[in-house]
């Protein structure tokens, strides 16, 4: 408009607003309220609405182009063909307490044979009435005829020796307690895990997808300040925390150090905080305790305060397979929910009874068998401490240790060359092997295993041809 | 009830001429199998083995439509059933029923409770009414006839008692494809005499002081079995899935998996941490259109193109029966530069012209498969799984698979038996075992569709599921037929869709015809006692009338 307005501009627009206004009250209903949805329409349009990116449609040429263009990776990236999995040595013959390579008999510090019940003639006996009766294998999973009445006989002998109400078997050591984690432990629940847990029990782990609070390697204080942690926690959400199920994973003995967990506080703190206990007790089943009934009969616990004990048949018991103990509640709940034994097929049943006849071995000598292994680890373990230039790592009753050389030595180029000195020697050992992406590597080492059929001479010999070694590497 | 009791004029007319005596099972490890009907090759079945190229005829497949009625009855069995669940709990809570099964030890003091109410809500109202026709035991091996142990309940299946006898039985429910169950003949002679000389075990992992040279011979014979360039075995199947994926796909991949694929191929592809998508069922064109997507939209959040696409399938699906369409699957991942994963648990051996698999069936060539994957407990009989490929891969898969590091090797009487059963299988006994099979299996899919039943999958596959929708008449059907003498595995919700319970039998090259005709014999008089006839596209018929 202009600068001003005369009195007669002001007075025609008075007039023509009168207008509107006069005709507003003479138009239809259905005209003003249309009239109105249009304004407000036009107001959310302005306001509410985001402008919407411009979505950008491809054509079908564009489409073929990139279809076309798009170069995928190779399956798999190249090899390396001196890995030592590619150059493993091949054995021939029985692997007991003397294994053959390449014609050559050597000493066996390598193999998990604990109690030398491998190429035992009372269990090659009986493994071999087995596929008489039974055949091979059980062609089939356990809910679909493959059960077979030695499985039964197995659990039963099981749930007796660990004095348990129940056992459950599995056919493969490492899917154990791979599937049992995952059973009971759900997305919405808390695992609180040692970190020096061997590789089956990570995969188990992640498969279940809870929270996993991880504590330093046998560091009861690392565990209990993340159990306050989680306590404080509970009290800002109590409702929700009356159902997130806690459960603690940790080793009887562990593979990967040889030391043993401490238990009995463990326990304790397990009736203070709510939490299970799931222990694994791979290596300790048959090594340790007074009836190798493991870490819970060592420190003298009752072992209904454990949850669920895991373990497998593939080390002491000279078999295949893995099993679990416990009470019916807790060993129940895996015969449907627990992958590994439900679509898997079982055990096949000359294994089954090739470890009930490695159990009865164990039942008839209870006590002197064991008291031996645990007499001869700790003679072992005096004679490497007394080899300057290693670091011996694991509990001097444990069968299994670690040794390794001395901080910036310790490579796997220089173990390696141990090792296969040793095999000139005629002692087999080797490097313990684990894959990049294990949650805590440990360090290079190279695990000694005891059979018990070592004699002192033998094993006198092994710190011989290892201070011997030592020697050769370090020049 | 033994089988052998019913007459042989129960066996029509029609066939009787192809009625082959009746072995025991004794015998069945002695002798050879017995003498393939001549009529029977003059007769112009269109057997698959034989006819390589007739392309739609080796992959037609059928999957009826569920009935109405058989829907809405099967809803309605369900929801009563958890009618009852829920009665039978307010009647636990109220304690005017006893609880049963176990007590938890930690109850009283304020533990976090181990199981949630509902998910056990299944377990007591439903699954243990009819826990029975689960986890039978077996007393013996587990061939065409067997011995089940007899268990017997006096509190409706909560607890078991064994009478000490057994039930003699013909098992159409083992995976036994080509009979190799045995314990006697070669293939058991020689697995005793593997643990004379290597014991029963090893007890440590093929990569530290665990391989034998029975393990070198083993994978060395499997490749050339199956004309490839290397392999490599694990000890137990399932884990050869959910322990290998993780090696071959990690994040930044994308899987195209088969909806109905197993439960280990699925945790190995979670495991794995690739990104994952499920594509209909042997569907190929949603496939296609699921690739095309991929590639051109990359992943759905950053839009990267992916790093490499692998398709997952099955050769036979178990629960199923079918076939994967393999010629179209090659063309598809040729054409889009995706690599092919193919499980043959359930084919290897059993399918093919020389029992070498889904791709001796089509005739197509191994190399276009990139990753083979099998397991030696169902044709073989023995037990463990195999990965077979080109040589980098396996190299590859040896260094970084977690059961090659971690797990204990192969014990020598399961490798033994492969090897046994895979040289049988080569020469003129394999070939005598594989057409037995065929031949059972078109036989025993061709009468029941005859009868009237609506039965899934390709008409070549040994795995025949049996559709009968009810979960009483499910549970029925399995108990009349144990009394009949014949053991077979029926399956229900969970492991299948609600409204698919089935029952699956398994046909295996050791059976014989009169073993076969026994079984018809039964599922004609149970089928009509029950009803189970709800083909509309086929016309129910009694077996006397076929």
């Amino acid at each position: 408009m202009g600068s001003s307005m005369t009195r007669g501009d002001i007075e025609n627009l008075a007039t023509d607003f009168y207008g509107l206004l006069e005709s507003f009250k003479h138009a239809p209903l259905y005209h003003i309220s249309f009239e109105i949805f249009l304004v407000l329409a036009v107001i959310w349009l302005v306001v509410f609405r985001k402008p919407r990116p411009i979505e950008k449609k491809l054509t079908e040429k564009e489409k073929q182009d990139l279809i076309d263009e798009w170069q995928p990776e190779p399956l798999v990236p190249s090899v390396d063909p001196n890995h030592p999995a590619l150059n493993v040595r091949v054995l021939d013959g029985i692997v007991g307490k003397t294994v053959e390579i390449d014609g050559k008999k050597s000493l066996n510090f390598a193999t998990f044979n604990f109690l030398n019940f491998v190429g035992n003639q009372r269990i090659a006996d009986k493994a071999i009435q087995a596929v008489q009766k039974y055949g091979v294998g059980s062609c089939g999973p356990r809910g679909f005829y493959g059960t077979i009445d030695i499985h039964l006989e197995l659990e039963e002998r099981l749930a007796r020796f660990f004095q348990c109400e129940e056992g459950i078997i599995y056919s493969y050591g490492f899917s154990t307690i791979a599937s049992i984690i995952p059973a009971y432990s759900k997305r919405n629940d808390i695992l609180f895990v040692d970190e020096g847990v061997h590789y089956a029990i990570q995969k188990g782990v992640e498969a279940s997808r809870s929270h996993v609070k991880w504590f330093r390697h046998n560091d009861i204080n690392d565990l209990e300040r993340l159990l306050a942690e989680q306590e404080v926690l509970d009290k800002k959400i109590p409702k929700k925390a009356r159902s997130i199920r806690r459960f603690l994973i940790i080793e009887g003995l562990y593979v990967n150090y040889g030391d043993i967990c401490p238990l009995p506080r463990m326990v304790e703190l397990k009736y203070k905080y709510k939490y299970r206990i799931f222990m694994d007790e791979s290596v300790s089943f048959g090594t340790i305790g007074q009836a190798g009934r493991g870490v819970t009969e060592y420190y003298g616990i009752d072992r209904q305060k454990i949850d669920l004990i895991s373990s497998t048949l593939e080390y002491a018991a000279g078999s295949i397979g893995g099993f679990a103990v416990g009470s019916s509640f807790v060993v129940d709940h895996q015969r449907l929910s627990a992958q590994g034994y439900c679509f898997s097929a079982s055990l096949p049943p000359l294994l089954a009874a090739a470890a009930i006849e490695a159990l009865n071995i164990m039942e008839e000598d209870n006590t002197l068998l064991f008291e031996t292994i645990m007499e001869k680890s700790k003679r072992l373990h005096k004679k490497l401490l007394s080899i300057k230039g290693y670091i011996i790592s694991g509990d001097e009753i444990s069968p299994l240790k670690h040794i390794r050389l001395t901080h910036a030595f310790n490579t796997i180029g220089r173990l390696e060359e141990i090792v296969q000195f040793a095999q000139t020697r005629d002692i087999t050992i080797t490097v313990a092997r684990y894959l990049n992406d294990e949650h805590l590597l440990p360090e290079p080492s190279i695990r000694l295993i005891l059979n018990v059929e070592m004699t002192d001479e033998e094993l006198e010999f092994l710190c011989a041809v290892l201070q011997e070694a030592l020697v050769k590497v370090t020049t | 009830m033994v089988a052998s009791s019913l007459q042989a004029g129960h066996v029509t007319t029609v066939h009787r001429h192809l009625t082959s005596k009746f072995h025991s099972n004794e015998e069945m490890g002695q002798t050879v199998f017995p003498l393939i009907d001549e009529n029977l090759k003059k007769k112009n079945y269109k057997i698959g083995i034989e006819n390589n190229n007739d392309d739609e005829n080796l992959q037609h497949e059928e999957f009826e439509e569920t009935p109405l009625y058989a829907a809405i009855l099967t809803y309605l069995s369900y929801a009563i059933l958890c009618l009852f669940g829920w009665l039978r709990d307010f009647l636990r809570q109220s304690h005017i029923e006893t609880k049963r099964g176990a007590v938890d030890p930690n109850a009283s003091l304020a533990f976090v409770p181990l199981y949630q109410s509902y998910e056990s809500f299944y377990t007591r109202n439903m699954y243990t009414r009819v826990r029975d026709i689960f986890n039978r035991p077996i007393a013996s091996v587990p061939g065409a006839q067997f011995e089940l142990t007899e268990r017997v309940s006096d509190d409706y299946n909560w607890t078991y008692r064994y009478t000490g006898k057994t039930i003699s039985a013909i098992n159409l429910g083992s995976y036994n494809y080509l009979g190799f169950a045995e314990k006697t003949g070669p293939c058991a002679t020689n697995a005793i005499n593997s643990i004379k000389t290597f014991g029963v075990a090893n007890c440590n992992t093929r990569t530290e002081i665990g391989t034998q040279r029975y393990h070198v011979e083993l994978e060395q014979l499997l490749a050339d079995f199956l004309h490839v360039e290397s392999s490599i075995a694990f000890g137990m199947g399932f884990a050869t899935n959910s322990l290998n994926l993780p090696v071959l796909a990690s994040k930044g991949d994308l899987i195209l998996s088969d909806e109905m694929n197993h439960v280990s191929l699925i945790l190995g592809i979670r495991l794995s941490g690739a990104s994952y998508q499920t594509f209909a069922h042997n569907d190929m064109k949603d496939l296609e259109k699921k690739l095309r997507a991929a590639i051109v939209h990359g992943h759905p959040r950053t839009n990267r193109p992916w790093k490499k696409i692998i398709i997952v399938v099955e050769g036979i699906y178990s629960m199923e029966g079918s076939i994967c369409r393999l010629p179209e699957l090659i063309e598809l991942k040729k054409k889009y530069k995706a690599y092919l994963y193919m499980d043959e648990a359930h084919s290897i051996g059993a399918m093919g012209k020389h029992g070498r698999g889904i791709v001796d069936y089509f005739g197509a060539d191994t190399n276009d498969v990139d990753i083979l994957m099998g397991t030696f407990t169902k044709s073989f009989a023995s037990a463990g799984g195999y990965i077979a490929g080109k040589k980098s891969l396996i190299d590859y898969i040896r260094m970084n698979s977690h059961a090659n590091t971690y797990a204990s090797s192969m014990p020598a009487p399961v490798v033994q038996q492969i090897i046994s059963s895979l040289r049988l299988l080569q020469g003129p006994e394999g070939k005598k075992r594989i057409y037995q099979l065929a031949d059972n299996t078109r036989y025993f899919r061709q009468k029941l569709v005859d009868m009237g039943f609506i039965v899934y999958g390709n008409k070549n596959s040994p795995v025949v599921p049996m559709l009968i929708y009810m979960p009483a008449r499910v549970t029925r059907f399995n108990r009349e037929m144990l009394r009949r003498g014949i053991a077979v595995v029926t399956v229900g919700f969970p492991a299948t869709k609600l409204l698919d319970a089935r029952v699956r039998f398994c046909i295996s090259a050791a059976h014989t015809r009169q073993m076969l005709d026994n079984a018809l014999i039964s599922i004609d008089e149970v089928g009509t006692e029950i009803s189970l006839r709800y083909s509309t596209r086929h016309k129910s018929r009694r077996l006397r009338e076929l």
